[in-house]
């Protein structure tokens, strides 16, 4: 049964998946001075995801914080405890730590989620946002991006190859060494690197042919279209195809009502005092500037497909839904709205796709290209 | 923005005052004036254009908070960033250059004014603030890597009245022709010293070099 997992219903036989990610902050309700506990924040993200799976949204990804706002450590138990309470949703991270978090770990705990959800776990890499970090764990944030490269490397090993002699700068030697469990069918994690704005990261995910996500929230699209067009460039300029057939994802940031003005009315007070733009531009300008849309689902809809006039066609485009203090309620029904659109919003991103255009990587397409490869050899 | 005239000498202002009319605009547009003339006195062109900080003030703010600017402040960093000379006038603020300016300065991207010929300046309501170019002015642009030319002008109200020797008009012309000099002499815009991210785009550093430095001793 182990490849049982995938599609039954053909869920996630698609050239895109489209799901949330969370940052997992407790923030304070600005319309009533209320912060959730941190219990409470633990479990509405559990209730969050499993919702997700129910209004028929493909993934959910947990961010990874090693500080208070954020309840966000430890994203491999939160992950698998969502996975089991889910049937089809697909697991990922937004992102995980590669910078700070030992490359041995980080292959254990992933391929054990791997045999745990019977494939359905992927992971987005990032050198994370919160200097102390490196220092907490033993790391030199000037290295982030040499320790990005080196540790990715060493993963990549630890899950390709049985028995690993490994030596390099930033942690201790190994010798014959075997990370277990094996990766799920001998086929390890699908990996996205997630960056804002380090062409070394574009370049990094080019090179070994992995996916490319962009946050897309909080900067001009103009950011992500750099990176991804260099990406594309690149994944290209390496052998592993044409540009357009290089794995891309992006965020999006997104609050609707069935009347625009009733949602920005809703959700300017959360804008305002949110942790990261907060007390800056206006919503206006900030709608303007940012991929961040406010309004009707219509708008949400025409917003997001748009994204593929600057970015190509894509394979996973994820919102940030259930931050900024935003009570569980309203993001539960932020999600009941985006499954009302949902079939409009495949239809469109299936709209003019051509057909070299790689499907979203999936365990199933990962078995299926092994195979196809084996049969040619 | 004017469509730039590679032939022409690009001279950028940046002033900080905060009234309209402001001392600090006064000594900005005496400075631009010398310069031009002294640029034009060495038989070149030049274009200058001004950068007024109070109408970017909320748009600097916001940069502060979401890490990127506005369009109008976008093209501000864009001339100061492309600029062969820079003026820079601050009022004395608390003993030193205005948050304003400083915050322009702030958000700019590193290794933007590496080379560029900066000419100093700073008003004030009493000669006794003007140390501030020498103890606050010139490490800032030091540590920005900018070469600031010998002559600083400050400006005391009482100067805007005074045509004695050594006035503000002779130091005006002074501190004009010294930035004149090191504008007009640069044939070629400043060598790349330090890769930047629009270095990166332009051509990326290919993977295999980024897994040699990450195993050797480079700090990346």
């Amino acid at each position: 049964m182990a490849t049982d997992w995938s599609d039954k219903e053909g869920k996630h036989d698609m050239g895109i998946q489209i799901g949330i990610f969370s940052v997992g902050d407790v923030t304070a309700d600005p319309t009533t001075g209320r912060t959730p506990s941190e219990h409470e924040r633990i479990k509405a993200t559990v209730a969050i995801a499993k919702k997700a799976e129910d209004v028929g949204l493909d993934v959910f990804a947990t961010g990874e914080h090693h500080n208070p706002p954020f309840i966000a450590s430890n994203p491999t138990a939160t992950l698998a405890y969502i996975g089991a309470q889910t049937e089809t949703l697909l697991l990922s991270t937004a992102t995980t730590l590669i910078t700070t978090t030992d490359p041995v770990l980080i292959a254990e705990d992933y391929a054990k989620i791997q045999h745990l959800t019977d494939g359905r776990v992927d992971l987005m890499l990032g050198r994370g946002n919160t200097g102390p970090v490196y220092p907490w764990f033993g790391k030199d944030i000037r290295q982030g991006i040499n320790l990005a490269i080196e540790n990715y490397a060493l993963l990549r090993r630890l899950w390709s190859e049985d028995v690993v002699d490994w030596e390099g700068r930033f942690r201790t030697p190994l010798q014959g060494y075997a990370s277990t469990p094996r990766p799920l069918d001998g086929v390890a994690p699908f990996v996205w690197h997630g960056s804002i704005r380090s062409p070394e990261i574009a370049e990094q995910a080019a090179y070994y042919g992995d996916g490319y996500f962009h946050n897309h929230i909080f900067w001009p699209a103009s950011h992500a279209a750099q990176m991804v067009q260099l990406y594309r460039d690149r994944f290209a300029h390496y052998g592993h195809g044409t540009p357009e057939q290089a794995i891309v994802g992006l965020g999006g940031q997104i609050f609707m009502r069935k009347n625009s003005q009733d949602a920005i009315n809703e959700f300017r007070p959360y804008f305002d005092n949110a942790p990261v733009y907060g007390h800056g531009p206006s919503l206006e300008d900030f709608t303007s500037q940012t991929p961040l849309t406010v309004g009707s689902p219509q708008q949400v809809l025409e917003r997001t497909l748009s994204f593929r006039e600057y970015a190509g066609d894509y394979q996973r485009q994820l919102f940030l839904v259930d931050h900024a203090g935003l009570p569980l309620k309203t993001v539960l029904e932020q999600l009941d709205l985006l499954g009302e659109i949902l079939p409009a919003m495949r239809a469109g991103f299936a709209e003019g796709r051509p057909a070299d255009v790689p499907d979203a990587p999936t365990h199933a397409s990962a078995l299926a290209a092994r195979e196809k490869e084996e049969v040619t050899v | 923005m004017t469509p730039i005239n590679r032939d022409h000498r690009r001279v950028v202002i940046v002033s900080a005052g905060l009234s309209v009319p402001s001392s600090t605009r006064l000594l900005a547009d005496n400075l631009g004036a010398a310069t031009a003339r002294a640029i034009a006195a060495r038989g070149e062109e030049v274009d200058i254009q001004h950068v007024e900080l109070r109408p970017l003030a909320h748009a600097l703010a916001d940069h502060l908070l979401t890490g990127f600017p506005a369009t109008e402040l976008a093209a501000a960093l864009d001339a100061v960033s492309h600029a062969e000379g820079v003026i820079v006038v601050t009022p004395v603020f608390s003993a030193s250059y205005s948050g304003l300016f400083k915050t322009f300065f702030d958000v700019l991207e590193p290794g933007a004014l590496d080379g560029t010929p900066v000419l100093v300046a700073a008003t004030a309501g009493t000669a006794r603030h003007s140390l501030v170019l020498d103890h606050a002015l010139r490490p800032l642009f030091a540590y920005l890597r900018a070469v600031v030319v010998p002559t600083g002008v400050f400006a005391a109200s009482e100067d805007f009245g005074s045509t004695a020797d050594g006035s503000l008009d002779k130091r005006v012309e002074r501190a004009a022709s010294e930035l004149a000099v090191l504008v007009s002499g640069a044939t070629a815009p400043a060598p790349a010293l330090r890769r930047t991210p629009a270095d990166e785009f332009a051509a990326p550093t290919p993977f295999e070099q980024l897994l040699r430095e990450a195993g050797g001793d480079a700090v990346r």
